[in-house]
Formats: structure tokens, C-alpha cells, sequence
């Protein structure tokens, strides 16, 4: 036991924790915390805009599999964290955000920057605390890492009166945690298992759909191995971008409203679908009842919820996916006699060159072709962030990822806004590899102020705009399903990002060509100052395929 | 049993943490979800630190089978079950403030006894009936005083055991439901 205020037990806990960095800004109600964080080891780095340190912090968090920390003052620095903490739910990322709060003895009363923020992100945290007592936050804190982190990640608030941070106290850091309604399951059920693998062992046309669990569980290697041995393609949720290889013959791509021809067709046509870490949203399936009528499904989730929530499955698993996934490979080698499939691996191939020929028969600077170039000029393990739109949608079908963690996207809520700082995030974690925000006009805009945070705080990062004066993704829905009438899209030709980077301290280019993308693209790799490269393409460019909203997968549109 | 797509209600118990706001992140879940409540009703239990909720809810079996296990989400829920009505004590109190002139006083409490109720307030012109059992005997007893009038009625909403040695407490250690 030793005495402290809260702010110091706040800061030891998080020591404990290993916590390493801090994506913050503080405020009035902070100051005590900020005073304690001042002394630590702890690297606080200044955003500015709160919104953007729980990006920031999601973007680490995705990009180490650790969790991230952010912070905020009370009241609007606390509801400024709101939409990254809503980003960082919905794609099931561990976070940790700390707001200050007014003094418990203000609390209830309006007082100055109150904002009842554990009630406000009740929805979107996987769980959230607010402190009492000094004496509570060691416990706290250690609940809140362990749920942020264990089970399906996910955020994570704690709120702290700032009369809690300032108080003294006898703490104790020795005390286990319990937590009774709290119990992940990690381990699949044999019987489920077995089931499973009886399915798998008749499939004719097996198919396999992995998301974002797969990436958070570090199942990637089990998941390859499976899909091997099986003979099944791997379509990718956009959050399962990277589990599998982009370039492994059985990797067919996205699934989904943008996804590849060759993941929306041959899911129609398998007869057992094995879905693992996936939640069936809306983008992801289309329409359920347009697949095959036979059609069986396994789904395995560590989220007991997730199954059976959008769509019926035969065989549910509620296992941490990793294991999940050797068990049944254990189960499945023991009986499996390996199968040519010819035709269905024909298919495959030749499903997969439909989209490599719009990669390449384009002249100028064609979206598809840009990603394609991008790719080329950086290692394997180089980090892609985008932010929300047609870009998005073109980095995910056409800028192939290698290594699981290494695409970070706002999937679920869809943030823009989320790449920049996100890449940010994603930097500090990464700090040897080079880390490209793929970005919109649009989104960029919405957090360009943090080319201030990258500058300043040396975090150099490359920020590709293609830019087309436009809200591309919304101007595309009006071109196709509004008939055209654009409304309340058109961004007009600014602002000039070459000197808007300048203005920051930071890098600017405009190119027009491929090849001046190429040498630009070049040149910031070896920057040691973050760049933005401004990409001027066509208003009217269209991200295809699509699938429209509320259609089958196999109503996809080409053109 | 029934119908797996027909709408009904169906009863949940759930335990919790006896702690500030976990009926705000219950009703939270609830409404955020889009699921239909009917009925809430929370109290203490035989152990400090824990609560019982109960809840009516409406909707086909698997709505009530998806509200279970996003109540199970939640790290202050122990145990969630659905309580099978017919293996189950279901319970409900209502107090009933009804007209009673001196004519019909002496009727109203001829059907308080039937129903196994007591007069526990009266007033030259009004008699305040406590009544519990399950809701269909509430509605009942509603029903048969409407005619005298009936000033104002307050309901606790269901709470409910498991009939038997069946405890939702001694299954939380370590299980999970569905």
C-alpha cells in the first residue's frame, strides 16, 4: 500500500499495464493527470483534435494487435472522442480511452465542460467505468485493459472526477480482479468441431470467408493452412484484408457490395461456406437468401451474438478463431483424402483474372492502376490506412496486402476521417516501416489539422489523395441510382493541398502522370516530413464492381 | 412448443452486479437493439452484491434468443436464462385504488378475498386493493372491478423463480447460456 493521488495511481496502473504511448490533448479537469503523466516515462503525443486520438490510438492498436490509449479533457474533449471510439467498436479494436470529469461533487449539476460520457458512449464501449475513489483505479484500470483486450476487443472508457485525480489515498496494486460476468470462450466445442469437419470432409465446393477476427485472433497461419489443405478459396471481409496473402493462389479478394468477381461469384456457388471472425453485415453479404439453396454454413466467433444475428448457420463455433481453426484442420487432416477440384480451382483462376485486366488496360491516372503502382514501390510489410469512400474502395480490391495488420480501414462505422490520423497511430507503433494514408479530398479534409500532430511530433507519414473535387462515393450513388442529380458533393478545387501541406511544415506534390506520382511517391518514402501527395483523377471515375445496396452478390455491376 | 417465428412473450431473469447503472446499460441494450419491452422489474437478492432483473419481453424465439446473449455481453450480467413460465413461479403486485361508495364496499371486498387480496388503504369513497399472481390474474381482477370504477392502478411488473432446487445462481460459475 502506498499513498498517492489518483492521478499517480492512474499513471502507475498504466505503467503496469506497459502502456508506452498516449494520444491526448489535455483541459481544465485533466490538469491533475497531465501533472502526474508529466514525471512518467510514458510518451504523450498532442493531437489536435480528440477525435483524432482515438484514431490515432486505434491505428496503433490495429497495427500491433496492443491495446491503444487515448485521453481527453471533460465535456467536449470527452465527446470529441466519440466518433473513434464508435470506429474502434464497431471493428472490434482494443482501446483504452481515459476523459477527465468534473469533481463527483459537480456531477449532475451542468456544471462547466460536464458531459455525462460514460452514459453517452455506453452504446459503443464494450464496457465503461468512472471512478470514485483513488484507492478503485488500480482495478479499474487492470479491467479495463483485460476487456479491452481479451475476447472480441474492443473500446473501453474510464472517466475520472477530477477531485478523484487530485485526492490522496492508500492504493493498493497487489489486488486480483473479478469479474463474474466476464468469461470469453476460447476453446471450440469438440462436438462442434466434428460437426464441422463432416461438413467439410463432403463439400464439393468449400468456400472460406475471413474477416477482421482472423487478423485480431493471429490466426493467419492456421487460416492459410486450412484453405490448403481443403482446396478453397478465401475471400476477405475488409477487415480480414491481409489474413491471407492477396497473392496466394486461393485468395480471391473482398467479398462484397465492392467486392472481387471472383469472392461474389463463387460464394453463390459453394456448397459449404466456413466463415470465420465475420459478422454478415449488410456490405458483406447482400442478400442471404440469393445464395445457393443448399448451401451449408459453419461460422465460427469468439461473440456468441454474432451467430445467428444476420444469418442462420448450421454449424456455430463460439471459439477464439485461431483455435478454432487447428482443431478442425487436426480433426479434418486425420480423415481428409486430398482432392484435385479442378473445376472449381479453374473457376477460381479464372474469375481472378477479370479483375487483374482492369488493373491494367487503363491509361492516365486510373484509380485501380495508381493502387497497383503504390503497391509496387513498398516492401511487403509496409502499413496502408484509408480513409472512407471510392478511395477505400479501390485500395481494397486493387492495392494487394501481404501481411495480416498491415490494411487498417474504418469498416464498420465507416469514419471518414479515420485514415490520416489513424496512420498516425500506426507510425508510433510502426516506427521502421513506411505508412501510406490512402485518402479522398473529401475525408483528408475532415482531419487535416493533424499534419500539425505528424510535423511537430516527427511521426512522417505519406497521404495520397485522389482527388476529385468531389464526395466521390455519394456523387457515384447520384450518377447511378439519383439519376445524376448531384447535390451537395461538389468540393470545389480546394483547398490547394501542396500548399496546405507547406503550411504545416510539411510536404506537398501535385502530380499529373503516373510516372510524376511514381517519383513523388519516391521522394516521400525517403522524407523524414510527412507527405501529401495531391492525385488529381476524373470527377466521374466509378468504383466497380458494385453490388447495389439491399441486391444479391450476384447482381454486380461493371459499368 | 410454439411456433419459432410467432410473436409472444417470453420471460428473462437475469442476474447482476448490484452496482450503479446496470439497469441503464440493461434498458440501454434493449432499446439500442430495437427489442420490445414489456415489463421490467429489479431488486436485491439473497447475496449483497447481487441483483435480479426481470424482464417481459415480446418478439418470436429468435429475437428473444439475440436479446439473451447481448445481455450476456455485458460485463455487469452474471447469468441471463429464459424462464419457462410453466417451470417457474411468476409473480407480479398490483395496487388498485377503486371507487367505493358505502353501496359497494362490501362487494369489492368479497372479490378481494377470491382473489386472495387485501384492503390496505380505504377512504370514505375509494378501497385500495393489493393483489398479486401472475398477470392474467391481475387483468382479471382489473377487469372485474372496472366496473365501480377504477381511480388508479400500479403494477410492479413480473418478477420469477424457477420451481425446484434449479437455481439460476448455482449454474454461473464458469457456464455460458446458448
Amino acid at each position: 500500500m502506498e499513498v498517492m493521488t489518483g492521478a499517480e495511481a492512474l499513471i502507475k496502473a498504466l505503467k503496469e499495464q506497459g502502456v508506452e504511448i498516449i494520444f491526448g490533448i489535455p483541459g481544465g479537469a485533466a490538469l491533475d493527470i497531465y501533472n502526474a503523466l508529466c514525471d512518467s516515462s510514458i510518451r504523450h503525443i498532442l493531437m489536435r483534435h480528440e477525435q483524432c486520438a482515438a484514431h490515432a490510438a486505434d491505428g496503433y492498436a490495429r497495427a500491433l494487435g496492443r491495446v491503444g490509449v487515448c485521453m481527453a479533457t471533460s465535456g467536449p474533449g470527452a465527446t470529441n472522442l466519440v466518433t473513434g471510439i464508435a470506429a474502434a467498436y464497431m471493428d472490434s479494436s482494443p482501446l483504452v480511452a481515459l476523459t477527465a470529469q468534473v469533481p463527483t461533487t459537480y456531477i449532475g449539476r451542468d456544471a462547466f465542460q460536464e458531459a455525462d460520457i460514460t452514459g453517452i458512449t455506453n452504446p459503443i464501449t464494450k464496457h465503461n467505468f468512472q471512478v470514485r475513489t483513488p484507492s478503485e483505479i488500480p482495478s479499474v484500470i487492470k479491467k479495463a485493459f483485460f476487456i479491452a483486450h481479451s475476447g472480441r476487443p474492443g473500446p473501453v472508457l474510464v472517466d475520472f472526477p477530477k477531485n478523484v485525480q487530485a485526492s490522496s489515498a492508500k492504493v493498493d496494486f497487489s489486488n486480483d480482479i473479478k469479474l463474474p460476468g466476464y468469461r470469453p470462450n476460447y476453446e471450440p466445442h469438440p462436438l462442434q468441431v466434428k460437426k464441422a469437419v463432416e461438413l467439410l470432409l463432403q463439400a464439393e465446393r468449400p468456400m472460406i470467408v475471413a474477416g477482421g477476427g482472423v487478423i485480431a485472433s493471429n490466426a493467419s497461419a492456421e487460416l492459410i493452412s486450412l484453405a490448403e489443405l481443403l482446396l478453397a478459396p478465401v475471400a476477405t471481409t475488409l477487415m480480414g484484408k491481409g489474413c491471407i496473402p492477396e497473392n496466394h493462389p486461393l485468395a480471391t479478394g473482398m467479398i462484397g457490395m465492392h467486392g472481387t468477381v471472383a469472392s461474389n461469384r463463387l460464394i453463390q456457388e459453394a456448397d459449404v461456406i466456413l466463415a470465420v471472425g465475420v459478422r454478415f453485415s449488410d456490405r458483406t453479404i447482400g442478400r442471404i437468401d440469393e445464395f445457393g439453396k443448399d448451401v451449408k454454413i459453419i461460422h465460427i466467433d469468439i461473440d456468441s451474438a454474432e451467430i445467428g444475428k444476420n444469418v442462420d448457420v448450421n454449424v456455430p463455433i463460439v471459439a477464439d478463431a485461431k483455435r478454432a481453426l487447428n482443431e478442425i484442420r487436426k480433426l479434418l487432416q486425420e480423415n481428409f483424402k486430398k482432392k484435385e477440384r479442378s473445376v472449381w480451382m479453374a473457376k477460381l483462376k479464372e474469375l481472378k483474372e477479370q479483375l487483374e485486366e482492369k488493373a491494367n488496360c487503363t491509361e492516365g491516372i486510373k484509380p485501380p492502376k495508381l493502387m497497383v503502382e503504390i503497391r509496387k514501390m513498398l516492401p511487403e510489410n509496409a502499413i496502408i490506412t484509408t480513409e472512407v469512400g471510392q478511395h477505400q474502395m479501390w485500395a481494397a480490391l486493387y492495392l494487394k496486402i501481404y501481411k495480416p495488420r498491415t490494411f487498417i480501414s474504418s469498416g464498420g462505422l465507416g469514419a471518414m476521417g479515420f485514415g490520416f490520423p489513424a496512420a498516425i497511430g500506426a507510425k508510433v507503433a510502426c516506427p521502421n516501416v513506411p505508412v501510406v494514408d490512402i485518402a479522398g479530398d473529401g475525408s483528408f479534409i475532415m482531419n487535416e489539422q493533424e499534419l500539425a500532430t505528424s510535423v511537430t511530433e516527427q511521426i512522417p507519414v505519406v497521404v495520397v489523395i485522389l482527388n476529385n473535387s468531389m464526395l466521390g462515393m455519394v456523387a457515384q450513388w447520384q450518377r447511378l441510382f439519383y439519376k445524376r442529380r448531384y447535390f451537395a458533393v461538389n468540393l470545389g478545387k480546394v483547398p490547394d493541398f501542396v500548399k496546405l501541406a507547406e503550411a504545416y511544415g510539411a510536404q506537398g506534390f501535385r502530380v499529373q502522370s503516373i510516372e510524376e506520382f511514381s517519383s513523388a511517391f519516391k521522394n516521400a518514402l525517403k522524407s523524414d516530413v510527412t507527405t501529401v501527395i495531391d492525385v488529381p483523377i476524373h470527377p466521374e471515375e466509378n468504383v466497380f464492381p458494385m453490388v447495389p445496396a439491399g441486391k444479391a452478390l450476384k447482381e454486380m455491376m461493371w459499368e | 412448443m410454439e411456433n419459432e417465428n410467432q410473436e409472444q412473450h417470453y420471460v428473462i431473469g437475469a442476474i447482476v452486479e448490484h452496482q450503479p447503472g446496470v439497469l441503464f446499460r440493461v434498458t440501454s441494450l434493449i432499446r439500442r437493439r430495437g427489442f420490445n419491452i414489456q415489463s421490467i422489474s429489479v431488486g436485491p437478492t439473497e447475496r449483497r452484491e447481487i441483483a435480479r432483473i426481470t424482464l417481459v419481453v415480446t418478439g418470436d424465439k429468435k429475437i428473444v434468443e439475440q436479446v439473451v446473449k447481448q445481455l450476456n455481453k455485458l460485463v455487469e450480467v452474471i447469468k441471463v436464462s429464459i424462464i419457462n413460465p410453466e417451470r417457474a413461479v411468476v409473480r407480479e403486485l398490483a395496487l388498485i385504488k377503486v371507487n367505493a361508495p358505502k353501496s359497494a364496499k362490501s362487494e369489492i371486498i368479497n372479490y378481494a378475498k377470491i382473489f386472495k387480496g387485501h384492503i390496505v388503504d380505504a377512504s370514505p369513497k375509494s378501497l385500495t386493493v393489493e393483489v398479486t399472481g401472475d398477470s392474467d390474474k391481475i387483468d382479471a381482477f382489473i377487469k372485474l372491478l372496472k366496473p365501480h370504477g377504477i381511480k388508479e392502478v400500479a403494477r410492479t411488473g413480473i418478477t420469477a423463480l424457477s420451481r425446484g432446487i434449479e437455481s439460476v445462481n448455482n449454474k454461473s460459475e464458469g457456464g455460458r447460456t446458448l
